[in-house]
């Protein structure tokens, strides 16, 4: 997938005038936080389950290359076979040549953000498969050439009347707007792609070391007909994924579900454990699993190595003050919001991604809702040193944060200046103590009004505070 | 470079680099130890409160739940009401056919009410198109209403998925408060090897991926209609 991270000041400030995405986004903000907010209040042990979870997660990544072993001599005592990618190439070549194995013509797909960060779309369809996306998301972004700008709801920046006119456009049937309708349209029309693709690719929520299965978690059921009918079955996942035992996996399914949607549980939790056995009707006769790197053996052992416990929920992005405003698009990447802002550096590079350990307020929302508490703020402040060091700041931002500090070492100079910044502003606002317009600081008043301050400095409220207790107390 | 190599080399150098990366604060044969010992234990993480009721509650706790999934529930007195009630179903929704898995129970049972409905009944593996399926669960999960089903010769998994209406037959010496009591139960039943595939199914399938606006029925059966046994 094309890099755009580097644009996300555009971006964003494109983002903001969207009248559609804005809409999108209301109902997002509103939506997925009080459906999980019920769920959390309908499961008192949900702080428990969240420092087990966490306490779990550090445990497997302390023991990972044992845990990984163990998945892989299992996964082939099943009869299944483990493909082992350090990079997107290497992944892409392993998934290609597995399905020229099989002479695969269309190749039906699951909703996997592992083959979106790999790119296994264009790739497959440059090398003559043609990939088919079965989530309805996912589906109604591959007829309109576009990407998902959210983990678990990939369409979530499109109304229902560019879905109409995806619809319409490619299946030759009356225009609808209902979107029951369109549904039903989406099912018929795939039903034929089920049946009809020679592999099915899925990604893979957790892997399960005891048994060598691995999980998928969904609602609508395209995982299970991707992995059932087609002859080979490809799961594509990350090295992190892996998990001790069913026990284990079932911790994370009680947090899973409610982080994610607010749901209880999700409709389909499918393990699947090697290929179709002796006597059975259905089910692939190839069973391979491709566990994919790209970075993250590299962020064991260093400040990163917290982001590994991530499960893929999206309460950080769904509860995030900037990905609310902006949108998932704006991030120019794979992965947006909180999770996106610490993974992304990692995987293209801070050099392109450093603007998005930017984008945050540091509201503490993200790590207060994460079911394995990665402490995100912490990490995003990581990357912003990273950048720091490595000078990769704009020119302006670095002048900025230098004469602040030089202010800011000088008690002398700072009290004065600050005193008669804070007057100015105030005299400025006038009445509604409400300014329309600041010098430097457009990004802000194009947008909203920036609140004068009353009149004093910090300094001098302290300062006056103390003297009235003193008073008090003598 | 072949597919087979890429894999080799990246192998070992992903754990290369997780060796390198990890804490040398103990000893190889203690993390082997912790790790062996986790894979045997098979312990169970914090349970909720919520399921572990006494039996008769748990049934109570699975039917709500699995209601509140927007399945369907049916009580029978026993396992021979079957046929009748899927008669009685598929009549009511105008449907006339129904394919079923081929387990000794399901098939042992008098399936004539069906065809007094006009209801023609087959057993085989599930098709594009297919109306009704019914198979047998291997438990049901009161903590949140879900059942818990596994392919089999007799059982294909498509039975599950590609219908638009499907029946399960569930025991209610089957349901048990939590998660983990399935799993036990599947490791007593398949010491050897799990089966091919474990399905957990909570509800009929569904999308929110139009407008963010619930529609019940995306890819996996429109309804589930759960035939609740008193046994």
């Amino acid at each position: 997938m094309q890099i755009n991270t580097p644009f996300f000041k555009q971006r964003a400030h494109d983002a903001l005038a969207d009248e559609n995405l804005q809409k999108a986004l209301a109902k997002l903000k509103t939506g997925f936080p009080e459906k999980r907010a019920i769920a959390v209040d309908r499961m008192p042990e949900f702080e428990q389950l969240r420092d087990e979870g966490r306490d779990l997660k550090n445990h497997i990544l302390e023991h990972l290359d044992l845990y990984l072993e163990q998945f892989e001599s299992k996964v082939i005592e099943n009869g299944g076979h483990v493909h082992w990618a350090r990079t997107t190439d290497d992944a892409n070549q392993i998934i290609l040549d597995i399905c020229k194995q099989v002479d695969a013509k269309t190749v039906t797909k699951g909703k996997s953000m592992v083959t979106e960060e790999i790119g296994l779309n264009d790739f497959l369809e440059q090398n003559g498969v043609q990939p088919i996306e079965t989530d309805l998301g996912e589906y109604i972004l591959q007829l309109r050439h576009d990407h998902p700008s959210h983990i678990i709801a990939p369409a979530i920046h499109l109304n229902l009347e560019d879905v109409s006119e995806a619809f319409h456009a490619n299946h030759n049937r009356p225009k609808s707007s209902d979107p029951a309708v369109l549904m039903q349209e989406a099912r018929e029309v795939l039903r034929e792609k089920f049946v009809a693709a020679d592999v099915g690719i899925t990604g893979a929520n957790f892997c399960v070391a005891e048994t060598g299965s691995t999980i998928i978690v969904t609602n609508e059921g395209n995982g299970d007909l991707t992995q059932t009918l087609p002859k080979t079955h490809i799961v594509v996942t990350s090295i992190e994924k892996v998990v001790p035992t069913l026990e284990d996996m079932t911790l994370f399914l009680r947090l899973l579900a409610r982080s994610a949607t607010g749901q209880e549980f999700s409709v389909y939790n499918t393990l699947s454990t090697g290929p179709r056995r002796e006597g059975d009707q259905d089910g692939p006769e190839n069973f391979h699993v491709v566990l994919v790197d790209n970075g993250r053996s590299e962020m064991i052992g260093t400040e990163f190595q917290d982001m590994l416990r991530c499960i893929r929920c999206s309460a950080c992005m769904n509860h995030c003050p900037v990905y609310g405003a902006v949108g998932g698009h704006s991030y120019g990447w794979v992965y947006p919001g909180p999770m996106g802002s610490v993974l992304t550096p990692q995987m293209i590079g801070i050099e392109k991604g450093g603007m998005l350990p930017n984008a945050s307020t540091f509201c503490g929302k993200c790590e207060s809702v994460c079911p394995v508490k990665i402490p995100l703020p912490k990490l995003m402040r990581h990357w912003r040193e990273d950048e720091f060091e490595k000078h990769l700041q704009p020119k302006a931002a670095r002048y900025g944060l230098a004469s602040w500090a030089f202010l800011a070492k000088r008690p002398a100079l700072y009290k004065p200046y600050t005193r008669m910044a804070s007057w100015l502003m105030k005299t400025w606002a006038g009445k509604n103590g409400r300014l329309k317009k600041l010098p430097l600081a457009s990004g802000w008043t194009d947008w909203r009004d920036m609140p004068a301050p009353q009149g004093k400095t910090f300094m001098q409220t302290w300062k006056e505070q103390q003297k009235a207790k003193a008073g008090e107390q003598r | 470079m072949s597919s087979n190599k890429r894999s080799q080399t990246s192998r070992a150098d992903i754990f290369a680099n997780i060796r390198r990366g990890l804490k040398h604060d103990i000893s190889e044969s203690q993390r082997q130890q912790a790790v062996a010992n986790r894979l045997s234990d098979k312990a169970d993480n914090l349970i909720p409160a919520r399921s572990q009721l006494p039996a008769t509650e748990q049934v109570e706790l699975f039917k709500v739940m699995a209601i509140e999934a927007a399945a369907e529930l049916i009580e029978l007195e026993s396992i021979e009401q079957v046929p009748q009630a899927c008669a009685d179903w598929l009549a009511d929704n105008q449907l006339n056919e129904l394919n079923s898995a081929s387990n000794a129970e399901l098939s042992a049972l008098d399936w004539s009410p069906l065809a007094q409905q006009q209801i023609t009944r087959s057993e085989r593996v599930a098709q594009a198109g297919d109306i009704a399926s019914l198979t047998s669960s291997f438990a049901g999960i009161a903590e949140t209403g879900t059942l818990m089903l596994h392919s089999s010769a007799q059982s294909p998994t498509t039975l599950n998925f590609l219908p638009d209406n499907h029946l399960v037959v569930l025991h209610r010496s089957a349901i048990v408060g939590c998660y983990e009591e399935a799993w036990k139960k599947l490791r007593q039943t398949f010491a050897a090897a799990l089966p091919r595939t474990v399905n957990m199914i909570t509800g009929p399938s569904r999308s929110a991926d139009i407008e963010q606006t619930l529609q019940m029925g995306a890819h996996g059966p429109k309804k589930l209609i759960i035939l609740l046994i008193k046994d």
